[in-house]
C-alpha cells in the first residue's frame, strides 16, 4: 500500500534518521560553515545520500528516506550541491560507480562527486555511434610504458559539461575481433590530462550545450576502468537506465511544464487567439494535464516498488509535448513568433527546456526527442521489451566489429 | 468493501494505482466474462432479439455483486466506490460485455442516490431491479436544467396522489432494453424524475439498429404513462447531472479496458503472423504503431483513474477530472480498436472476427456522454482557456 510520502514500510527508520541529520545541523552550523567543508561533513556523516552505503555518503536506507533528510536540511537553510550542475554525475555517474566500480574507485570518486568538485560528463556517442551506441570506434589500446594502462583514441560529441568536466564516462573498443557488443570497456577519463581537447558544439538553437571531444593517446589508468575487460556494455546499460528515468521524471504542479507558458500566453493575449488556435490549446492543456497525471502514477508506481516500463513512455510524451506546445507558442505570438532573442555563441552553465523565449523553446525542444535515446528507439524498446515482440532480423551482432560495413 | 483515496503529502494526487481488492474485483469478473462462452456465440446474439445477456448480467449483478457496488449498506449494496465500479467498468469494456452494468449500476443508481431513493436502491442492490436513466446517450454531463423530450400532464381521476402521467420521446437511450425500471426526465408541473415501469400501457421501447449492437439503444416513447416521483426540481437536475457524470467517468474506464484488450489482441496476433518468412510484429513499421498505442494506454490510464479518484473521494476536480478522462479513454479506444482491425489485416475486416465488436463499441462509446472534443471544449472554462472572440 502506498501512502503520501512513499516512506511506507520504513517509518521506524524515519524516526531515528531526523534525529541524525538535527544532531548534525546542530554540530555543524549551517551559516557558519564554509560551503565545501559544510557539504564534505555532511557526507561524511552519511546524510548524502541515504541509499548510499555506509561510509560512502549514506546508510544504505531506502532511497525513499532521503525527502526526511532534505526536509531538516531544507528548513535549516543548508547550503545544497547544486544539483542541476553535476546532473550527470549524481544521475549516471553516481548510480555506475555504485553498482560496478571497486572499492578503490569508490572512495576516490564519490564524495567530490556528491560535493560538486569534480563534475562528471558522459563520453558515449560519436559521430559514427548514435542510436547504434554499441557500434563506437574509439579506441582504447594497452599503453606503452610503465605500469598498466590505456591509451584511448577517437572522437566524442554531444557531451554536456565536458568543458568543466573533471571525469568522463568512457564507453571504448577494446577488441575489435569479438562482435561488437562484447569488445566494450567502460572507464573513468580524467579530462584534465594530455591528449583530451574539448570544443565547444554549438547547435541550432545558436548556443553551445555540448561540446566535441577528441581523444588522442589520452592515458587511462587500468585502476580507473570500472567493470571487466569486455563487459562495458553491460556497465553502460546501467548508465542508460538512469538516464533515462531522469530525463522527464520530475514532479510539477498543474500548468508547472511548457503547457504554463503558452496558458499564460493564451489568457494574456485574447488580441491574438483564433478558433483554430482554441482547439489546439484545448488539447495540448488536456494532454499536458494527463501526462504530468501518468508521471504521478509512474512515481507512485516505484514508491510502492513497483517498477514499471512507464518510464519510457513519460520521455516520448515528454518530448512530443514540449515539441506541439512550443510550435503552437510561436505560431500565436504572429509576427513576433518571426523574431528571435540572441543567436550569440554561448556556453550556459545548466540546461534550461522551459526558460527563455517561446523561439528558443521551440528550437530547443527538438532537441528532446532525440537526447537520451531517440524515440524512435524508445518505441523499440517498448516494443520488444513491453510487448515482448520480436526483434528485426540483425546482420550486426554475430561478426567481429572490425568487419562490419561502416 | 474497502476504499483506497489516500492524498500524498502536499501534491492533491490521489491514488491512482490498484489496490489489492480492486484486483480481486477484477478477477472475479473477468472470470465470470471469459467463461461465457465462444466468440460466435457471441457474436451471434449481436443479430438475435436479445442482444442483452441478461443471464449473464444476473450473475455479475446478483453473485459478483457488481450492482450494489455503490449503494451503501444500509441499502444493502457493498458501499464501494468508484475506483472499484471504474475496474468492473474496465471489464466489461475489455470483454465488449452485453450488460446493463453501465446504464444500471452506475448511470441509474448514481440518480438513484442523489435522490436517495429506498425502493430504487434496495431493488438495485440486490439485483431484483435493473434500472436506465431515459436519457439520450449522446448526452453530455454538465448541461443545465432537465432534458426536455417528456412533459408532466394532468392526473386521471383514479391516479393515487402523488403519480403523475408522463407523455414524450427520448431517443436512442443506453441499457433501456433490458431496464426493469425507468428512470425519466420530466419537464411541466411538477417537473422532476420518474420513475416508470416499461411494461406498462403506453409504454414503447422500440429496439434501434444501433452502431454498438453490445449495447443497443432504444427509442422511447410514452403516452399517458404513470410515473412515481423520485425527485423533483433541482434535486431532480441533480440527479440527472450526477448520473450523466458518473456514466462519462465510468465510460471512460470501460474505454480504458477495451483498448487494453485491443492491444493485447493484435500484438498476440502480429507475433504469430507469419509473412516475408517473418512474424509480422519483427517489422518496425508496426512495432512502432503498437508502441505508441501502448502509451497512449498507459496515459490515458492515469486520467481513468484520476476520474475515479476524484468521484470516489468527492474532489472539487472532478469535472475537469472527468473531461479529461472521457477525452483521453475516448481518443486512445477509437484508435486501439482502429489500428486492431487495421494490423489484423484481411482478417480484422471480417464479420466473424472480434475486431469489428470492438470498433463498434469503442467508436460508439467515444459518443456516448460526451465526445472527445466536447470534453475538450468543456476545459475552456474549468482551465480557464477562453476561446476566441469573434472578429
Amino acid at each position: 500500500m502506498l501512502t503520501g510520502d512513499g516512506l511506507d514500510g520504513t517509518p521506524a527508520l524515519a524516526g531515528p534518521l531526523r534525529e541524525r541529520a538535527r544532531e548534525f545541523l546542530a554540530s555543524h552550523d549551517p551559516a557558519g560553515t564554509p560551503r565545501l567543508e559544510f557539504l564534505r561533513a555532511r557526507f561524511d556523516a552519511g546524510l548524502a545520500a541515504v541509499h548510499y552505503p555506509p561510509g560512502l555518503g549514506g546508510q544504505g536506507l531506502p532511497r525513499a528516506l532521503q525527502s526526511v533528510v532534505e526536509a531538516e536540511f531544507a528548513a535549516a537553510g543548508a547550503p545544497g550541491n547544486q544539483p542541476e550542475r553535476i546532473g550527470i554525475g549524481l544521475g549516471m555517474a553516481a548510480p555506475t560507480i555504485l553498482a560496478f566500480g571497486s572499492d578503490e574507485q569508490k572512495a576516490r570518486w564519490l564524495r567530490p562527486l556528491w560535493t560538486g568538485e569534480e563534475v562528471w560528463c558522459q563520453l558515449f556517442s560519436e559521430p559514427g555511434a548514435g542510436s547504434d551506441l554499441a557500434g563506437l570506434a574509439t579506441r582504447a589500446v594497452p599503453a606503452e610504458g610503465p605500469g598498466h594502462a590505456w591509451s584511448v583514441t577517437g572522437q566524442k560529441v554531444w557531451t554536456s559539461m565536458a568543458h568543466e568536466a573533471r571525469w568522463g564516462l568512457l564507453l571504448a573498443r577494446t577488441d575489435p575481433d569479438v562482435p561488437k557488443h562484447a569488445g566494450l570497456t567502460y572507464f573513468g577519463l580524467d579530462m584534465t590530462g594530455d591528449g583530451v581537447e574539448v570544443r565547444p558544439l554549438r547547435q541550432l538553437t545558436g548556443e553551445a550545450e555540448f561540446n566535441e571531444v577528441f581523444l588522442t593517446g589520452a592515458v587511462v589508468p587500468d585502476a580507473d576502468r570500472i567493470g571487466g575487460v569486455g563487459e562495458g556494455w553491460r556497465v553502460a546499460q546501467g548508465t542508460l537506465m538512469n538516464e533515462r528515468v531522469s530525463i522527464g521524471g520530475a514532479a510539477l504542479p498543474r500548468e508547472g511544464g511548457m503547457i504554463g507558458s503558452a496558458a499564460r500566453a493564451w489568457r494574456e493575449h485574447p488580441e491574438l487567439r483564433t478558433p483554430g488556435l482554441h482547439d489546439r490549446i484545448l488539447r495540448l492543456w488536456a494532454d499536458a494535464e494527463v501526462a504530468r497525471l501518468a508521471s504521478d502514477r509512474l512515481r507512485q508506481q516505484l514508491a510502492a516498488g513497483q517498477p514499471g516500463p512507464e518510464g519510457s513512455a513519460a520521455k516520448i510524451v515528454f518530448a512530443r509535448l514540449n515539441q506541439d506546445i512550443s510550435s503552437f507558442e510561436v505560431d500565436l505570438a504572429g509576427g513576433d513568433g518571426l523574431r528571435y532573442a540572441d543567436w550569440t555563441m554561448r556556453r550556459p552553465g545548466s540546461v534550461s527546456f522551459y526558460g527563455r523565449d517561446a523561439g528558443y523553446r521551440y528550437l530547443r525542444s527538438r532537441g528532446n526527442s532525440i537526447e537520451g535515446g531517440t524515440s524512435e528507439i524508445l518505441r523499440n524498446i517498448i516494443a520488444e521489451r513491453v510487448l515482448g515482440l520480436p526483434a528485426e532480423p540483425r546482420t550486426d551482432t554475430k561478426v567481429p566489429w572490425k568487419d562490419l560495413p561502416r | 468493501m474497502s476504499t483506497t483515496t489516500q492524498q500524498p503529502a502536499g501534491r492533491g494526487i490521489p491514488d491512482l494505482l490498484y489496490s489489492e481488492a480492486e484486483e480481486d474485483l477484477r478477477s472475479a469478473v473477468r472470470s465470470v466474462l471469459d467463461g461465457r462462452g465462444d466468440w460466435p456465440a457471441v457474436l451471434a446474439r449481436t443479430e438475435s432479439s436479445e442482444t442483452y445477456d441478461t443471464a449473464l448480467w444476473q450473475v455479475l449483478a446478483a453473485e459478483v455483486g457488481c450492482a450494489g457496488l455503490l449503494i451503501p449498506d444500509r441499502y444493502g449494496g457493498a458501499g464501494a466506490s468508484y475506483r472499484e465500479a471504474a475496474v468492473v467498468a474496465e471489464e466489461t469494456g475489455r470483454a465488449v460485455a452485453p450488460v446493463p452494468y453501465l446504464g444500471s449500476a452506475v448511470v441509474a443508481t448514481a440518480a438513484a442516490l442523489r435522490a436517495q431513493d429506498t425502493e430504487l436502491l434496495s431493488g438495485l442492490a440486490a439485483g431484483t431491479v435493473t434500472a436506465a436513466l431515459a436519457v439520450p446517450f449522446a448526452s453530455r454531463p454538465g448541461a443545465a436544467g432537465l432534458p426536455g423530450g417528456v412533459r408532466v400532464g394532468s392526473p386521471r381521476p383514479a391516479d393515487p396522489a402523488g403519480q403523475a402521467r408522463l407523455t414524450g420521446q427520448v431517443s436512442g437511450v443506453a441499457d433501456a432494453l433490458p431496464a426493469s425500471v425507468l428512470l425519466v426526465p420530466a419537464d411541466g408541473v411538477p417537473a422532476g424524475l420518474y420513475a416508470v415501469d416499461p411494461s406498462a400501457p403506453g409504454v414503447s421501447l422500440s429496439p434501434v439498429v444501433s452502431l454498438d449492437q453490445t449495447r443497443q439503444l432504444a427509442d422511447l416513447a410514452l403516452d399517458g404513462v404513470p410515473g412515481r416521483p423520485v425527485a423533483s426540481g433541482p434535486a431532480a437536475a441533480g440527479a440527472v447531472a450526477d448520473g450523466l457524470t458518473a456514466g462519462a467517468a465510468m465510460l471512460a474506464a470501460e474505454q480504458l479496458g477495451l483498448a487494453g484488450r485491443c492491444l493485447e489482441l493484435t500484438v498476440g496476433y502480429l507475433k504469430e503472423r507469419y509473412q516475408f518468412a517473418r512474424p509480422v510484429g519483427s517489422f518496425q513499421a508496426l512495432k512502432h504503431r503498437l508502441a505508441d498505442l501502448w502509451v497512449a494506454i498507459s496515459q490515458a490510464r492515469a486520467a481513468a483513474r484520476y476520474a475515479a479518484a476524484c468521484l470516489a473521494g468527492g474532489d472539487s476536480d472532478a469535472p475537469v477530472a472527468v473531461a479529461l478522462a472521457k477525452a483521453a479513454c475516448g481518443d486512445t479506444a477509437t484508435l486501439a480498436a482502429q489500428e486492431c482491425v487495421q494490423l489484423h489485416g484481411g482478417i480484422g475486416f471480417t464479420w466473424e472476427h472480434p475486431a469489428q465488436l470492438y470498433l463498434k463499441r469503442a467508436k460508439s462509446a467515444s459518443i456516448g456522454f460526451g465526445t472527445p472534443d466536447w470534453h475538450r471544449a468543456a476545459l475552456a472554462s474549468l482551465a480557464a482557456l477562453p476561446a476566441a472572440q469573434p472578429q
